[in-house]
């Protein structure tokens, strides 16, 4: 277990130590970040010095390695538009877009587990083939779309729901979060289950392929010939061996619902790190870039880690070694 | 004479597909006595396995069971309604399958897969069903029973883990067993000592078994009676000794001379039967097995022959059959 | 019992007539690439083209609503641009760049698939440890990553997409060249003295074939959703030549003034024709793959 545990942290190294080198690449090839804080009328004097202060004007290598070292300290530059730490920002946000996607793996795992059992279950049901439209429909829906629908219906024409912010937040643990007030939580539902929809719809998608996918098994069979009922053969038998394969893949959706948050906060306004990513972007913000991909790389790893660390839990086959 | 424990009359088990209908058991008939080991031999395709199936109500669309009767202890199984068919899986009849890698769960305890079958169809409480667990796995040859309940069946060796199906498939003393293939899969050290295993637990629990196999040697060693089936029917049946002796059908015969053998062999190649199984979709519209037969007539190509009685209990459905009594080449046994 | 052969006797046949969903998407595809080809010469306008739009036209609802004006089928945008002009030219754009995507994703993603799983060794480990990586990214995040450096284009946006599409044909092509690289024919080769090269790759793509086809219908959708979604977030297409999601964008900014259609529209069509090509996709995938018949 333990020399299992070093292994993956190497791994980890490794994955992140690549992905600073693109980041840190490709962010140095493109645009001059001289540009972005010197005043506009600034003399080429000025600009000259100002490169220096960066260290723009030593070999790449060596902007790597002040770049590699600065990250290892949790020094991630100063944005260039907030003149505060790059990585204070988004830690400030991170709350707002972790309460975001927890509520929407919430939402899906809810809806997802019993649609999908039931479609793999009874494919030839007509309530299965309405479910199985719906999610393939679902997985065809642009969610930007899908937001500004919700904000017209439920905010703007039925004012049922807010349709920007994050509302009111109260503090747990000292995090401001804002599901722990009625307010905050009315201004989270929309944007949570519009960032739902397509993992909900892919979900779905996938519970039922595993579930037919087990129940042709011959190990069903067999127990088929025990006698084993139909409904323990479907609970007892076939539901934990088709979630396992679902385990991974679900790793995979939280790191993809956190990318697409930049896309549900920009249009719910909601001020989360992916906004900040969007926002950034637009301002030509690259140290929070950096930053934001950094983070945002090394929370997909650790998931990818606990996936692991889950997946042996259930799976017996399955060695630490 | 002994018990009368299963008639199967006229069973059919066809498969509806794109390309046509599949007549994978077509007017199967037979019967087994209490206590009686059965063979039945073919090669595959022939619709052994989907026989075994349709026995236990088994069959998924797009298969259905078209017609037939399957009388076991004086009930016809196929008239059961679903809920009645699943009490009598496990508990009346129970199945061993071929492939032990594939037959058990994964990520269930043997113990618990056993447990399962105890819970379902005896009334022990769960110590009892515990200690039957035990016996059962020392029963079938497993050492250190008690603690390789714990465990899962990745971590049983292939023979191990059929000696665990078959301790499920005895479990709630069934009295009739079919076994599918049940060495096919194993290592040819292991198969010989799985049959024996069964042979002498079948003699011991008072069961009747259904052994089906494409291997005619392993029915010659162990069964009291053999069915030989060609493309959905049984061409020839009767005791194993004497059919192996002297075989009507030519199919049997070609069966038999490809079985090699390891003491004077002067052929200097194994026979084999000449050309293919035909396609299902396109059976000949006589005997089946017409084009590859050396005894066919002008009959066989137009007629399809009927099953009929020959000397003693054996019967052929053959239009040619071999002259009684005639041995089947050099075969010594 | 009667022999059937030809297309159009045979059971892929049979069953995609027989299947609504498969039938659905072909008309929405269909209808779709006939649009983007032969539109332009119906649309009562070249959106792009300033000179022709008039502000007195601006901010019409569309025709079934009051004031709605039989010109504007669809209604018009703050500019007085015709919306359905611009789907029909955004929906080009859209097909446009998604198609060109998923050829040059398969063409590279084949052709490295075979280098790796032909030669093996480290660059067969370099190039699956990056596809590896790049699968344990959201394919959407690397692509704005891309964007956000490079910033917007048709060319970045192409390159963007690319690189983040070859990597799944580039995984089921290799896997298929380990496959065959075991047989006996590429010893016999080899001991001929031939190299079993060109011998792989004529097995090897016939037997990807079906599997690529399948990745590729499906990768059309989510290539266009992709770009509908960088366009949205204003790293896409340039705003002169805007795609289906740009439009989008553009109508949510004077959404909250009331001009729903220009931003409900776009999107209603965005949904319409990935749904179709998922419809297609689905089917075809099911037809592929006999398990799970």
């Amino acid at each position: 277990m333990l020399k299992y545990l070093v292994k993956r942290f190497f791994q980890t190294a490794v994955v992140l130590f690549v992905v600073s080198v693109i980041v840190f690449c490709v962010m140095s090839f493109t645009g001059d970040p001289v540009l972005m804080i010197v005043p506009p009328n600034a003399t080429d004097a000025q600009i000259a010095e100002a490169r220096i202060a960066l260290g723009l004007d030593q070999p790449l290598w060596v902007q790597y390695k002040v770049f590699l070292f600065n990250l290892l300290k949790g020094d991630l530059g100063i944005s260039y538009i907030f003149k505060r730490p790059a990585l204070t920002l988004i830690v400030e946000r991170m709350p707002a877009t972790l309460e975001l996607v927890f509520l929407s793996v919430l939402i899906s795992v809810a809806v997802a587990l019993p649609c999908g059992v039931f479609a793999g279950a009874w494919p030839n049901n007509p309530i299965s083939r309405a479910i199985m439209g719906g999610s393939l429909l679902g997985i065809s829906l642009p969610s930007f779309w899908v937001g500004i629908l919700m904000i017209f219906y439920f905010a703007v024409e039925k004012g049922l729901l807010p349709s920007s912010g994050r509302g009111t937040t109260d503090t747990l643990f000292g995090i401001p979060f804002a599901f722990l007030t009625r307010d905050g939580f009315r201004h989270l539902i929309l944007p949570a289950v519009t960032l739902a929809l397509g993992t909900l719809a892919m979900l779905i998608r996938l519970i039922r392929a595993q579930i037919m996918e087990v129940l042709r098994q011959d190990f069903i069979k067999f127990a088929r010939a025990k006698g084993v009922s139909w409904k323990s053969l479907l609970f007892g038998h076939a539901l934990k061996n088709a979630l396992v394969p679902v385990v991974t893949v679900f790793g995979m959706q939280i790191g993809s619902l956190i990318a697409f948050a930049t896309v549900t906060e920009t249009i719910f306004a909601w001020p989360g790190m992916g906004k900040l990513l969007v926002d950034s972007i637009n301002t030509s913000d690259r140290p929070v870039i950096v930053a934001y991909l950094m983070i945002v790389a090394a929370m997909f790893v650790f998931i990818n880690f606990i996936v692991d660390i889950v997946y042996t839990l259930i799976d017996p086959r399955i060695d630490l070694r | 004479m002994a018990e009368l424990l299963l008639e199967v009359r006229n069973l059919r088990t066809y498969f509806e597909l794109f390309r046509g209908t599949v007549k994978a058991v077509d007017g199967v008939s037979f019967t087994l006595e209490a206590g009686e080991i059965l063979g039945i031999v073919g090669e595959s395709g022939g619709g052994k396995s989907v026989t075994g199936f349709s026995l236990l109500g088994l069959i998924d669309p797009p298969g259905r069971i078209a017609d037939g009767e399957v009388i076991f202890r004086g009930e016809d199984l196929l008239k059961k309604s679903a809920e009645e068919m699943r009490r009598i899986r496990g508990k009346e009849i129970s199945m061993i399958f071929q492939d032990p890698m594939t037959s058990l769960n994964p990520l269930q305890t043997v113990g618990r897969q056993l447990d399962e079958m105890l819970a379902l169809h005896t009334s022990l409480s769960a110590s009892q069903r515990r200690n039957r667990a035990v016996e059962l796995l020392t029963e079938v040859g497993i050492p250190n029973p008690a603690d390789r309940l714990e465990n899962y069946p990745h971590q049983f060796s292939g023979g191990m883990r059929q000696r665990v199906v078959i301790a499920i498939a005895l479990a709630a003393n069934p009295g009739l067993i079919i076994a599918d293939e049940p060495t096919t899969a194993l290592d040819v050290t292991v198969q010989a000592q799985i049959l024996t295993l069964m042979e002498n637990l079948v003699k011991k629990f008072g069961s009747s078994l259904i052994l089906i196999t494409h291997d005619l040697a392993v029915v010659s060693e162990m069964t009291h009676r053999v069915a030989v089936m060609y493309c959905g029917r049984i061409v020839e049946e009767g005791p194993t000794k004497e059919l192996i002796r002297a075989p009507y059908h030519p199919y049997t015969m070609g069966l038999l001379e490809s079985i090699p053998r390891m003491a004077g062999t002067r052929l200097p190649r194994l026979p084999q039967i000449p050309g293919m199984v035909p396609s299902l979709f396109d059976l000949p519209r006589g005997c089946s097995f017409e084009p590859r037969c050396p005894r066919a007539t002008a009959r066989c190509r137009e007629e399809i022959p009927e099953m009929r009685r020959m000397t003693g209990n054996r019967r052929t459905a053959c239009h040619n059959p071999q002259t009684a009594g005639k041995e089947a080449a050099d075969y010594d046994r | 019992m009667t022999k059937k052969d030809g297309f159009f006797q045979s059971e892929f046949f049979h069953n995609f007539v027989r299947s609504p969903g498969a039938m659905a998407g072909l008309v929405v595809v269909l209808f779709f690439l006939l649009m983007a080809v032969f539109g332009p010469l119906f649309t009562p306008q070249n959106p792009y083209d300033i000179g022709t739009l008039d502000l007195m036209d601006a901010y019409k609802p569309p025709v079934w609503m009051e004031g709605g004006d039989p010109a504007f089928v669809l209604g018009t945008d703050e500019q007085g641009r015709d919306m359905l002009s611009a789907i029909v030219y955004g929906s080009r754009i859209s097909l446009f760049i998604s198609m060109i995507v998923v050829v040059l994703s398969c063409i590279f993603g084949t052709v490295l698939g075979l280098t790796a799983g032909y030669f093996g060794g480290r660059l067969d480990s370099f190039l699956m440890r990056i596809v590896d990586i790049q699968l344990s990214f959201p394919a959407m995040l690397v692509a704005l990553f891309i964007m956000a450096a490079f910033g917007r284009g048709f060319g970045k946006l192409v390159a963007a997409l690319t690189i983040v599409g070859w990597v799944l044909y580039a995984r089921t092509v290799r896997s298929s060249v380990l496959v065959e690289k075991k047989k006996e024919y590429v010893d016999a080769a080899r001991l001929i003295g031939l190299s079993p090269f060109p011998i792989i790759v004529r097995h090897v793509l016939p037997n990807v074939l079906t599997p690529l086809i399948v990745i590729a219908t499906i990768q059309v959708g989510t290539v266009i959703l992709t770009e509908a979604t960088l366009s949205y977030l204003g790293v896409g297409v340039p705003v002169t030549r805007p795609s289906l999601g740009l439009l989008v964008k553009n109508g949510y900014d004077v959404l909250f003034s009331g001009l729903w259609w220009s931003s409900v529209f776009p999107g209603m069509f965005i949904m319409l024709l990935v749904f179709g090509i998922n419809l297609l996709g689905d089917f075809l995938r099911d037809e592929f793959n006999p398990r799970l018949k």
